[in-house]
């Protein structure tokens, strides 16, 4: 029996078990690898997308409990205002190294940026916890979510 | 940028892309370019017609920024701006590719890429530059000397005359090229020196970026794997009714030692490994425990081992000593936990082989595909990829040995994903390490003996076995060996000691990761024992080691040294010299009521010789320290009935961005040749977090990680 997901704004319909955890759906069944496999156990936050704004560990999510939800990923993410503003921050503060955690990283500093425009270290704390970087990015991470969240502030004030 | 396969240069041609385009795909093992149209002087630079520069980069990136600094050493001495250069993955050849200061293995570790490119890349580069000019007089009957090259011209000021690269790569291509090439002097470097933006982000803040775990040929499946949980184990017996049911399975393959599940995708094949029913054969090595493999180095550290330094007469002055510290320090067993777990994927075919891995070893990952399928090396073609963190696991080659087994036995290719279970389970690891410390002080409290002695695995003895000679090796040592300070009678001993079954390799900081605790933290002690502040009393050992002198100083300035802190905090200081750099750590921690210990705030002071980008060095300082405070706080693989016991980030945990330190880091400026810099911050932070937690609680910590809750 196939099942229905919508990614990025496109339909597609795939055959695998209903239990299937929807990061194999996007890695091998639909080829999108920018999303990212770390643990399996929703413990590191590599394989984090969006599944109707809300970031998800999609390691551990049945696809078929995905439903008609929108599934936005790493892949798109770039469409939307946040995104941008976290791509375009993750690149001027230079945060990357290996770069393999920052897809999900990026999907949920957008999250939260989305959720909360102006977030304290507290609230970066608590959404990025999530997230580990085994190259310890974590200074320019922070870095960049308040430069993001700054970008945002002065485009509120139409600047 | 982008990065491109010699296939995907051959494909595309002169196709560009923009600086944010990002790394796209994997380089493959095709001989160099020559069949590309344009000049080739050496095996690095190729210029075609069209006035692309290519580079074929000898080391790999995995986040350290080599693909960015490396490149900023050849467009220097090209002058040619960074955004012109394209890199591509150097495929597999030792002869061309070998890492100088590793014995010509074609390797990237030991933080040396920078050290062992400096001069050969920048000669890269001023070759080609020199013929491209010599072109250009040729061309237009001038002197050489009257023309100059600069933004990827030639110019002729006094005649006005102009040509691009591109223009004159024919006519470069027929020059001979010159053996010795003026380097430009430093002070008209325009690049090296400058903070220039990394040239690999772009993809990897879109998804673009490929490493080894996202190849996709066409017709791939997916596997993953179990392997004899009790090291050493075999393969008894398994029941695969269950898991050939499930929808997608299509194969399970059995090893000796492991059994793999081929799916067509990766879900299909956990969930068919998941309904195996395997029985082990656990072999010789269940009763296999960390207790055991502790009591063997304990044992062995009883007798002298092999000396690997020796000054003055450190028996004789330990005994005229008037005051007298010893003590044992242990270092546990790591994993290298990279965020990319282990994979490689193979197709086997009749009479060839192609191999996509991220590898810090591309001609012994080649080797391995060729060992396993017993087809000559120039049958297997290798794609190199980026890597998803190295930290030294990925400069073995047994997960490329694992899945050219498991390919061998399917049709089409098979990409084999390491479980994040499999991949803590069956690491090679981080050497267990036991030291016993000796130092006798003078009546001021000066060491006038120094006497180390400890006992452990030598990774080199089996990575590298020539570099074993005597009982002794360069990396088991480093850190302790040459220290920065003056010490009248010292001895280093090193006692080779296996542990039974259990794998070990190269983890970030290597030797050092192991040998800095070690000695800082003694050095610590001594200063306690002497009753001296821990800063001034290392300065007094430092008349003969100005530039670590330096660092030190400034690290202590700048962190505040000597400033009050609220109770339950601490400040602990650590200085080495290793990787070619001196490295000064200030680190600030808080001891919780729950005596977990946080780290809040870390000052660097660094003398890395000339540095060719200072955010690089910038942010290996920032890695290296969070993946050290990783290992300090919270790093510790245990084993227990020959198995290991953690498996997955929550029972091997790591640091996270709650819990990350603000870091600063000061750069001394220097005109010497540059060091390593990707490894320094791991080795150097273990000990100023151990010391700060001694300024803080008195407790002295002799064995890692930190734990203030046992007795």
């Amino acid at each position: 029996m196939s099942l229905s997901v919508k990614v990025n704004g496109k339909k597609h319909s795939v055959d695998v078990d209903d239990d299937t955890p929807l990061l194999w759906v996007l890695r091998d069944v639909l080829g999108m690898t920018g999303t990212k496999f770390g643990c399996g156990k929703a413990l590191c936050g590599a394989c984090t997308v969006h599944i109707d704004g809300v970031a998800t560990r999609s390691c551990v999510t049945p696809v078929a409990g995905v439903g008609t939800s929108e599934i936005v990923t790493i892949e798109a993410v770039g469409a939307t205002d946040a995104g941008a503003r976290v791509q375009k921050a993750w690149l001027e503060v230079e945060v990357v190294q290996c770069g393999y955690c920052q897809s999900g990283q990026i999907m949920a500093a957008t999250a939260l940026l989305t959720a909360n425009p102006n977030p304290s270290d507290a609230d970066i704390d608590d959404a990025m916890s999530g997230n580990v970087c085994r190259c310890g990015t974590y200074p320019r991470i922070r870095a960049a979510i308040k430069q993001a969240a700054q970008s945002v502030a002065r485009k509120g004030q139409g600047g | 940028m982008t990065i491109l396969s010699r296939r995907g240069f051959l494909v595309t041609g002169s196709a560009t892309a923009g600086l944010l385009v990002g790394v796209g795909l994997p380089a493959s093992a095709a001989p160099p370019s020559t069949s590309v149209k344009g000049f080739t002087p050496n095996a690095f630079v190729h210029i075609g017609e069209d006035g692309q520069v290519t580079l074929t980069m000898p080391y790999v990136e995995m986040g350290q920024g080599t693909y960015t600094s490396i490149p900023m050493l050849v467009a220097e001495e090209l002058e040619i701006p960074l955004s012109r250069v394209r890199l591509e993955h150097a495929p597999p050849d030792e002869k061309i590719y070998g890492n100088p200061l590793l014995a010509g293995v074609q390797a990237t570790g030991g933080s040396t890429a920078i050290m062992a490119s400096w001069k050969p890349l920048r000669e890269a580069g001023a070759v080609a530059r020199t013929l491209l000019i010599q072109a250009a007089a040729e061309q237009w009957k001038v002197a050489s000397d009257t023309c100059r090259a600069t933004a990827g011209e030639v110019i002729h000021a006094p005649s006005g005359r102009r040509a691009s690269y591109g223009t004159l790569a024919a006519t470069a291509a027929r020059l001979p090229v010159p053996q010795d090439v003026p380097l430009k002097d430093p002070k008209a470097f325009k690049l090296i020196g400058t903070p220039a933006k990394r040239l690999d982000s772009g993809g990897k803040v879109n998804g673009t970026a490929v490493f080894g775990i996202d190849a996709r040929p066409p017709g791939v499946k997916v596997a993953t794997l179990a392997q004899s949980p009790v090291f050493g184990g075999r393969l008894k017996r398994v029941d695969d009714r269950a898991a050939t049911a499930v929808k997608g399975v299509r194969q399970i393959v059995r090893l000796d030692d492991a059994v793999a599940v081929v799916a067509d995708h990766m879900g299909a094949a956990l969930k068919g490994l998941a309904a195996l029913e395997i029985e082990w054969d656990d072999g010789t090595h269940r009763q296999v425990s960390n207790g055991q493999v502790v009591r063997q180095l304990e044992q062995a550290t009883l007798a002298s081992g092999p000396v690997a330094e020796k000054i003055g007469d450190v028996t004789t002055a330990l005994a005229s000593a008037p005051t007298k510290v010893e003590a044992i320090y242990q270092v546990p067993f790591l994993a290298h936990a990279t965020m990319e777990p282990m994979n490689c994927t193979v197709h086997v075919r009749p009479g060839g082989c192609d191999v996509w891995v991220g590898t810090q070893v591309a001609a012994r990952a080649q080797a391995a595909a060729a060992r396993v399928t017993g087809l000559p090396l120039e049958k297997v073609l290798l794609h190199q990829h980026l890597i998803g963190g190295g930290f030294g696991r990925r400069l073995e080659i047994d997960g490329v040995a694992r899945a050219t087994e498991i390919a061998m036995k399917v049709a089409g290719p098979v990409k084999v994903v390491w479980t994040r279970e499999e991949d803590i389970r069956h690491d090679m690891y981080r050497p267990y390490w036991l030291d016993r410390m000796s130092a006798g002080l003078d009546g001021e409290g000066r060491p006038v003996a120094w006497n180390h002695r400890f006992a452990g695995s030598s990774v080199i003895a089996r990575w590298l076995p020539p570099g074993f000679s005597k009982g002794l090796d360069p990396d088991s040592v480093d850190g302790a060996v040459n220290l920065a300070y003056d010490l009248p009678n010292k001895q280093v001993e090193f006692l080779r000691v296996e542990p039974p079954g259990i794998p070990t390799a190269f983890w970030r900081s290597v030797g050092p990761s192991h040998n800095v605790f070690v000695v800082e933290s003694f050095m610590d002690e001594l200063a306690a024992a002497a009753r001296q502040d821990p800063v001034a009393y290392r300065l007094a050992l430092l008349d003969k080691a100005p530039r670590a002198k330096a660092v030190l100083a400034l690290a202590a300035q700048k962190a505040g040294w000597g400033e009050t802190l609220p109770p339950g905090a601490g400040r602990g200081v650590s200085l080495q010299s290793v990787f070619g750099s001196y490295l000064a750590l200030v680190a600030e921690i808080a001891v919780a009521a729950d005596k977990s210990v946080r780290v809040r705030r870390v000052v660097a002071a660094v003398d890395c010789g000339t540095v060719v980008n200072p955010n690089t060095v910038r942010a290996q300082i920032e890695s290296g320290v969070n993946f050290g405070i990783t290992a300090a706080l919270y790093g510790e693989i245990t084993v227990k009935d020959g198995m290991v016991e953690q498996s997955n980030f929550d029972d091997y945990r790591m640091l996270r961005i709650d819990e990350a330190p603000v870091i600063e880091v000061h750069i001394v400026p220097s005109t010497e040749s540059p060091g390593g810099m990707g490894e320094p911050g791991t080795s150097a932070i273990v000990p100023a977090v151990a010391n700060a937690v001694f300024a803080a609680t008195g407790r002295r910590l002799r064995k890692m990680p930190v734990n203030l809750e046992s007795a």
